[in-house]
């Protein structure tokens, strides 16, 4: 999933500035299992908005909705009205629903609560981890399923460097060192020859280095003509 | 492709190259390049260096701080009349960058060129830095030396005129983890072309041999040059701190006892009463304990089957490099003549 954390109240603040009419816009998917931006956050976040904007004596009006993919049309076409009638919309889905708003509703001005983090997963209740760099070009078949892209610090494909102790990275002791993991899960499954391999330079025209990144299905394409 | 050594027989034909191919047991040393612009930073240390080594690892941004540049300083290094093995990582510069430097380093004269991954910049005084680790540090050598052999850019276009050729290292850190898959990650890096290694800082010497025992196994120590790294002790905390805090570094206790020993005739003297003239005796009775300690690793490190040499990393502390040399008697250094123009033909 696409994982999230809330921007500072502060901050928020700054991001509306003067508009009076808030509607800080929710999103039912990645970013309600991360606790960061889903229903509940969005009440939440407009409650604490209202209440900061009392205080400043600056009192303004913040109402919210939720929709259950902020990054689809059909979706943001439900709340449409609402939109149109807040001088800003505080979005509290990933980077994708901010822009997907901004493009369907391009009279209105949006702005973000979160950072979007990573894509990754909640290792235990709270915490959430980072596994892969959409990097277009998938080598988990060589890693035994763990990827180094994501998870070295250095992205290495023919690692450890010399800074891996213990398990853990040098560059921060809570950070488990890919390539032990790498190591440690090749060896158990009887794989380590895999690591003798030079693995060669990577394509990165795939990852986001080869520019903005697109997929056309032609096939489905075709498919919604005939209907 | 493998590397095929040109009609006088060596791949790039630099001092290094020689002295070792010669079997003499060689010795490189490092030389830190400044946070400045001062070329005569690098004179001086220059000048401490030159006659007790073969050749002198410039670094490249070591621990991510920003430093002259490595070709820069090689390139004052080799006007200085000293060999330098020129440092790269793979942290600053992508594969277009690294080409092109290294395209300029062998037309200033530079001939050895050691590959790093390199240190995180999260270390340094940029951590807020983009790192790039396009390229690892094996796929680094895979390239250097296939633009030296093959005569192809890494993208496969070959070379319009003269190639770039050096004589490659890379590192190895023996203990680092998982410590029993490092003599395997050794012989990538000699399947990926490398001529030499230099090793992390050695001074568990048990435990290098261990290493070795492996690596002769193997059959690694045929087929590649191993430098073990040594260092000199600056002082007990510093020597507590390699032990504690860097990753792959064993420091045994008994060169703490001895560096603390050291400094024991100013142990029981409270730290506000110590007098510069105090602190500065016990600074030098450190390190010269640090010295006689780095000698004995070199001594015992010779001993080592499958070793060719040593690569000292006195680190801002280029003027214990001749002491070490000398009480480990290595010097003068060899002089093993260089191949003439007409001999170097590489076709």
């Amino acid at each position: 999933m696409i994982v999230a954390e809330q921007k500072s109240l502060d901050e928020m603040k700054t991001l509306i500035g003067d508009a009076q009419k808030v509607l800080v816009v929710g999103c039912g998917t990645c970013v309600t299992v991360c606790f960061a931006g889903g229903a509940r956050e969005a009440a939440i976040v407009a409650a604490s908005l209202r209440m900061a904007t009392q205080l400043d004596g600056k009192i303004k009006t913040v109402s919210d909705v939720t929709v259950q993919r902020q990054c689809e049309w059909e979706y943001l076409d439900e709340i449409a009205e609402q939109v149109r009638a807040a001088d800003v919309v505080l979005s509290l889905g990933c980077g994708i629903g901010v822009q997907a708003i901004a493009e369907h509703f391009p009279q209105t001005w949006v702005v973000p609560g979160l950072n979007t983090s990573f894509l990754g997963l909640p290792t235990e209740q709270g915490v959430w981890a980072e596994r892969c760099a959409a990097c277009g070009d998938c080598l988990l078949g060589r890693t035994g399923g763990i990827c180094p892209i994501a998870r070295c610090s250095k992205s290495l494909l023919n690692g450890p460097c010399g800074g891996s102790e213990a398990g853990h990275c040098e560059v921060n002791p809570d950070i488990p060192c890919a390539w032990q993991l790498i190591y440690d899960r090749l060896s158990s499954l009887g794989k380590l020859d895999l690591l003798l391999e030079i693995q060669p330079p990577k394509n990165w025209k795939a990852a986001r280095d080869g520019g903005p990144r697109k997929i056309v299905r032609e096939d489905l394409r075709l498919a919604a003509e005939e209907e | 492709m493998a590397a095929q050594p040109g009609s006088n027989g060596y791949l790039v034909g630099s001092n290094l190259e020689r002295v070792l191919r010669a079997g003499h047991f060689a010795v490189t040393a490092e030389l830190g390049p400044p946070q400045s612009a001062d070329g005569d930073v690098i004179r001086k240390k220059a000048a401490l260096l030159k006659g007790c080594c073969d050749a002198v690892n410039i670094t490249d941004n070591q621990t991510a701080i920003v430093r002259m540049s490595s070709i820069g300083a090689g390139a004052i290094v080799v006007q200085e009349g000293l060999e330098p093995v020129i440092q790269m990582t793979c942290r600053d510069r992508n594969r277009l960058a690294i080409q092109s430097d290294l395209l300029g380093a062998y037309a200033l004269g530079m001939r050895n060129l050691l590959c790093l991954s390199g240190d995180h910049q999260s270390f340094g005084n940029h951590p807020s830095a983009k790192n790039v680790f396009d390229l690892d540090s094996i796929q680094l050598v895979q390239m250097v030396t296939a633009m030296r052999d093959a005569k192809v850019f890494q993208c496969g276009e070959p070379f319009k005129g003269q190639e770039p050729r050096f004589f490659v290292g890379a590192a190895a850190a023996p203990f680092a983890d998982p410590v029993e898959f490092r003599p395997y990650r050794l012989a990538k890096k000699i399947k990926a072309g490398a001529n030499f290694i230099q090793t992390q800082l050695i001074y568990d010497i048990p435990a290098f041999k261990n290493f070795m025992e492996k690596v002769r196994q193997m059959g690694l120590h045929e087929q590649v040059y191993i430098l073990a790294g040594v260092g000199p002790l600056k002082s007990p905390a510093m020597a507590r701190y390699m032990k504690e805090s860097v990753p792959g570094l064993w420091v045994p206790d008994e060169f703490i006892a001895r560096m603390e020993a050291a400094g024991a005739p100013w142990a029981d003297i409270p730290k506000d009463q110590l007098s510069k003239e105090d602190k500065k005796a016990r600074a030098d009775a450190w390190k010269q304990e640090g010295i006689r300690i780095c000698i004995e690793l070199i001594q015992q490190i010779r001993e080592i089957e499958g070793v060719a040499g040593v690569h000292i990393m006195a680190i801002e502390w280029e003027e214990a490099v001749r002491p070490i040399v000398e009480g480990a008697g290595l010097l003068p250094r060899p002089s093993v003549s260089a191949p003439t123009a007409q001999e170097a033909s590489y076709d």
